[in-house]
């Protein structure tokens, strides 16, 4: 795609010139982000930093880094979040409906037409093809959170906490969220060694 | 009354989903599997898997689709204010305190604890699917079909909306 010329720098544009291009982005970005939120993370980049230039890389990685440390789906976030800073609270509303909107129409439209098929044998049948592909799916999302635990933790570290959230979640059938919530105050509270210190 | 059970199924998965949409996957099947019962693990599976094949962000797609299920445009919107808002809110209240301690090493370590604890979730829900697959199909057709799918997926690096059209496709007429 070739990058679009731009004529009058985006903090001087009109207020509603600047919302129709935070809606062309963050559009463009939902509905081309195949793979979930985080494949949307260069998209938004392209298109908030390189296309509109509506802050530089610096800020947009401010942005993302602050975003990984918060709870919740990371697209909605960077989408608000951006959307607040160069557009104001309009901005924040236009943006999330650009992420949001176009797949959820989408999704409900494709799979309620599904359901009203439901009971034909042809449509069981894709239903159980389906389910293997997203065991395989979600073993490799596993793997990954393995593989990324690893890195940030220590396997020592690492498998300490892997074992100790089996065991209650598991074993115990503790809420993950009480779980989730232990481990974020421990985080917290815990005392830094100088190696993490020093990073 | 489901309004607010709908906005407590996604509040929770959304404001403990550390880590982005994925990790939050394993909460919203919790909720809406487990312990409201408004699907089964299959049903979940099919939402997940056209989740995925679709563009978009997981999280949202999931909980607008379920929120309609259950009750209707009104509880899709429910269910995506209590999914989009309160991590935004955060977000934008937070943003300046842990700006100011983005270096803190403590606020670094936030996500990684939660790591592990998310890929218990995922893998005690991939030993689902993989027994909802079993119970529907059978050991041998399973294991063809998984087999077949992660070469595709991860060695032939085939779009996941591609594989997950031939699932629909073979299921379709084979299964």
């Amino acid at each position: 795609m070739v990058t679009k010329k731009i004529t009058v720098p985006f903090e001087e544009k009109e207020l509603w010139a600047k919302q129709k291009d935070i809606f062309i982005a963050f559009f463009r970005s939902g509905i081309l982000g195949f793979g979930g939120g985080p494949s949307t993370i260069p998209l938004v980049k392209k298109e908030v930093v390189d296309i509109f230039k509506m802050m530089n890389d610096e800020e947009f990685s401010d942005v993302l880094s602050i975003g990984n440390t918060l709870p919740g789906p990371i697209a909605t976030k960077m989408a608000g979040y951006i959307g607040y800073r160069v557009g104001g609270w309009l901005g924040l509303v236009t943006a999330l409906i650009a992420t949001v909107l176009p797949t959820v129409v989408l999704m409900i439209v494709l799979l309620a037409s599904l359901n009203e098929f439901k009971d034909f044998d042809f449509v069981k049948g894709m239903t159980n093809g389906v389910v293997p592909i997203v065991a395989v799916m979600l073993g490799v999302l596993t793997w990954d959170f393995l593989m990324k635990s690893k890195k940030s933790l220590g396997w020592k570290i690492g498998s300490i906490i892997l074992v100790a959230s089996f065991i209650a979640m598991i074993l115990l059938g503790v809420h993950p969220g009480i779980v989730i919530a232990v481990l974020l105050v421990l985080a917290l509270a815990l005392p830094i060694k100088k190696e993490e210190k020093n990073q | 009354m489901v309004y607010f059970h709908i906005f407590l199924a996604f509040f929770f998965p959304g404001i403990l989903g550390y880590g982005g949409g994925p990790s939050s996957i394993p909460l919203i099947e919790h909720e809406v599997v487990d312990n409201y019962g408004w699907m089964t693990t299959s049903e979940f599976s099919e939402v997940l898997a056209l989740g995925n094949a679709l563009p978009g962000p997981i999280a949202t797609k999931m909980a607008g689709f379920i929120g309609y299920e259950v009750a209707g445009i009104p509880g899709a919107i429910v269910a995506l204010l209590a999914t989009v808002g309160p991590s935004l809110v955060l977000m934008l209240i937070l943003l300046n305190i842990l700006y100011r301690y983005r270096n803190s090493p403590r606020v670094k370590r936030l996500s990684s604890f939660v790591l592990p604890a998310i890929a218990i979730l995922l893998a005690d829900m991939t030993f689902d699917f993989f027994n909802t697959s079993y119970d529907a199909v059978g050991l041998l057709a399973t294991v063809v079909l998984m087999a077949a799918a992660y070469f595709a997926l991860e060695r032939m690096k085939i779009h996941p909306a591609f594989v997950i059209m031939a699932g629909l496709v073979v299921g379709g007429f084979f299964l």
